[in-house]
């Protein structure tokens, strides 16, 4: 803790729990979820909108109400049963998109409001304030009202806040979301520092913070963790569509035919497996493929080695100097129900303006989407998609 | 806080927009009708005298007991109103909208009505009167029964605005104050309560404004003992209608005065927040 000066020490667990286990079970959400956080672990919280994400970071503060499965306990941190704890006897400490300074109140005075809250005499709590802010690169700032800050200072403060409560756990929900782009990449910087050895979740919709600022990645989806492991390994063989997308690659789930991945809708695709990996007929695997080892035909090549899909171009996107052509291989004229019926993939490719061009490629063109059998790599995802991590693992990873 | 965005207004000036002209009409019509019996009030002033009116004992004697009254009864409608504004904002029980209307009743209640629902209440005759008498206590026609009449008449006017003001303040700062450890109080104490400070000034100034000025639960429930429960506004009532209307008014003329000076007060120390 080279950043933060003075966070609470917290006495071990008991070795049998891990040092945050939450099990959150909000039926009328319909969520259920089930996650262990070892001690300074920091997990990015991925997902999309409005499949659990917040409601999670909600039961963690305490400000919804969660029943653990079958009376076991639903929040257990630091070796304390947080069922029925109130939020400011919890040990956690929220941050929002929006840093929500007490408008009242200078920077400093927000700051040492925590350590004031717990009884820390007015000098010390600002000494301390003033540490914090310091830790977070604002220290000039502490007379300011908050008003008088830009949005990046006043987060950077709202950080420094969070971190005064020397909270057991840090709860992150897109710190960086309501942010001008051009103060993310400082920010984060700081968020990496400072959460070096603080055990966080960060809710984001962002790859970068998860790669800058998490050991391990969970996505929910749909109320349900769908893919748990430390970063690298989720970003570079996602189990979850989600997870492949937010990687910015191709991936196509199926069954194993024993020689080439079947996924819905027709869609036969051939890879190399990976090495080390045994694959029987039936077995889930997926396929995953880079953008740019996507070649865009008009017509279907004849009589080639490649894994070749009729696709519908949804949209384009320049990408510095290529372009990603988002397509789906559905049948032309379907509407959205029958193509989640047909398991319609979303598939992208990467190709130079100039071939967008020389195809006319517009949304809505149907045109080939061709791949090597090579540039595909093959692995199972039965029963893999959680993966145990460990605390060593974890700072492996880092 | 209202006045932080003051100034930061867009770069041509708003009223450049223009209003409908027919607007205007009504607008100064009602203006007048507000500011003309003002001046009405004035003019019918004898200045010569002025002084030696405004200055008899039961002058003197009927502002300060108006002043004493209308800041007692201020103080307990921020004692009773604050924590009554905060349980309708910030808690939802069974009812609760017909605890509001309730609440607010006296709002819309005649005056005189109030006073005789106290008097049926702490009068001599009435529901707790006997208790009271056996605590020794007597309230009705005494100084305490201004301060309660007044309170009950200007109690809403503090509860509706405050309420609002939480309202709109929200809970987001009370949330994240609890999640850095503040306890209940605590976060009342830190958080919610400055935050809606100005709408707790307006609020009190509201109902200091209207103490000052009650009438008819007043006289209903405290009678008219001068120097004990004889008000500014029964002052001048009874003036009025014993053929001393010079005085009357001059009285008036201190009344409009006191009560241009607390809003005038009120406004600054808003700014100031």
């Amino acid at each position: 803790m080279s950043a933060v000066p003075d966070t609470g020490a917290v006495s071990d667990p008991p070795a049998h729990l891990p040092y945050l286990h939450v099990q959150a079970v909000v039926p009328e959400r319909d969520v259920n979820l089930r996650l262990d956080v070892a001690a300074g672990e920091t997990v990015a919280i991925l997902g999309p909108n409005g499949a659990g994400k917040s409601t999670l970071l909600a039961v963690l503060a305490g400000l919804i109400r969660s029943e653990g499965a079958n009376g076991s306990p639903g929040v257990v941190l630091g070796g304390r049963t947080l069922d029925g704890v109130p939020p400011h006897a919890r040990g956690v400490a929220l941050l929002a998109q929006e840093p929500l300074l007490f408008p009242h109140l200078s920077a400093l005075e927000n700051v040492a409001f925590s350590p004031r809250a717990r009884g820390v005499r007015r000098p010390q709590a600002r000494a301390q304030a003033r540490r914090y802010l310091e830790a977070v690169g604002v220290a000039e700032l502490g007379r300011r009202k908050p008003a008088q800050l830009s949005g990046g200072q006043a987060q950077r403060v709202a950080i420094a806040r969070a971190l005064a409560a020397q909270p057991q756990l840090l709860l992150l929900d897109e710190p960086m979301a309501a942010l001008d782009v051009a103060v993310t990449p400082a920010l984060r910087q700081t968020l990496r520092n400072v959460l070096t050895d603080q055990t966080a979740l960060i809710v984001t919709h962002e790859v970068l913070d998860a790669l800058l600022l998490a050991d391990r990645v969970v996505v929910i989806d749909r109320g349900r963790i769908v893919e748990d492991g430390p970063t690298h390994q989720v970003l570079t063989t996602p189990r979850s569509t989600f997870a492949a997308q937010l990687a910015g690659l191709n991936l196509v789930a199926g069954t194993w035919d024993g020689e080439a991945v079947r996924a819905a809708a027709g869609l036969r695709v051939a890879g190399l497996v990976e090495p080390d990996e045994r694959l029987a007929t039936g077995d889930q695997v997926a396929a995953l493929f880079r953008p740019s080892a996507v070649s865009i035909f008009t017509e279907a090549p004849g009589g080639s080695p490649r894994n070749h899909v009729e696709v519908t171009v949804a949209d384009l996107e320049p990408l510095g100097d290529r372009v990603r052509v988002r397509a789906r291989n559905d049948r032309p004229g379907a509407d959205d129900s029958e193509r989640e019926a047909a398991g319609g993939v979303p598939l992208a490719a990467d190709v130079t303006p100039a071939a967008v061009a020389e195809l006319g490629l517009v949304p809505g063109s149907r045109v080939t989407f061709a791949v090597k059998a090579t540039e595909v790599s093959v692995y199972p995802t039965t029963g893999t998609f959680k993966r145990p991590t460990t605390q060593n693992q974890a700072a492996s990873d880092r | 806080m209202a006045g932080r965005r003051r100034g930061a207004g867009p770069p041509f000036a708003p009223a450049r927009l223009g209003l409908p002209r027919w607007l205007w009409l009504p607008a100064l019509l009602g203006g007048a009708f507000v500011l003309l019996p003002l001046v009405a009030m004035v003019v019918r002033i004898h200045w010569s005298d002025f002084p030696a009116l405004i200055t008899s004992q039961a002058s003197i004697q009927a502002l300060l007991l108006s002043l004493r009254t209308a800041v007692a009864s201020m103080v307990l409608c921020v004692v009773f109103g604050v924590p009554m504004a905060v349980v309708l904002a910030r808690t939802e029980f069974r009812g609760q909208s017909i605890v509001r209307s309730l609440v607010l009743l006296p709002l819309v209640l005649p005056p005189v009505v109030s006073g005789m629902a106290l008097l049926y209440t702490f009068g001599r005759r009435g529901l707790l009167g006997h208790t009271l008498d056996v605590l020794g206590l007597s309230v009705s026609f005494t100084t305490a029964a201004v301060v309660m009449a007044q309170t009950f008449v200007a109690l809403p006017f503090l509860v509706i605005s405050l309420e609002g003001a939480l309202r709109s303040a929200g809970r987001r700062y009370d949330v994240v104050a609890a999640t850095l450890g503040a306890r209940p109080t605590t976060v009342f104490r830190r958080v919610t309560l400055p935050l809606v400070l100005p709408g707790l000034l307006s609020g009190a100034v509201l109902a200091f404004a209207r103490c000052l000025g009650e009438f008819g639960a007043t006289i209903t429930f405290a009678g008219s003992l001068q120097g004990t429960t004889r008000t500014m506004p029964i002052q001048i009532y009874l003036s009025n209608a014993s053929s001393d209307p010079d005085s009357a008014v001059a009285l008036a003329m201190v009344l409009v005065v006191v009560a241009v000076l607390v809003i005038g007060l009120a406004r600054q120390g808003r700014s100031a927040v």
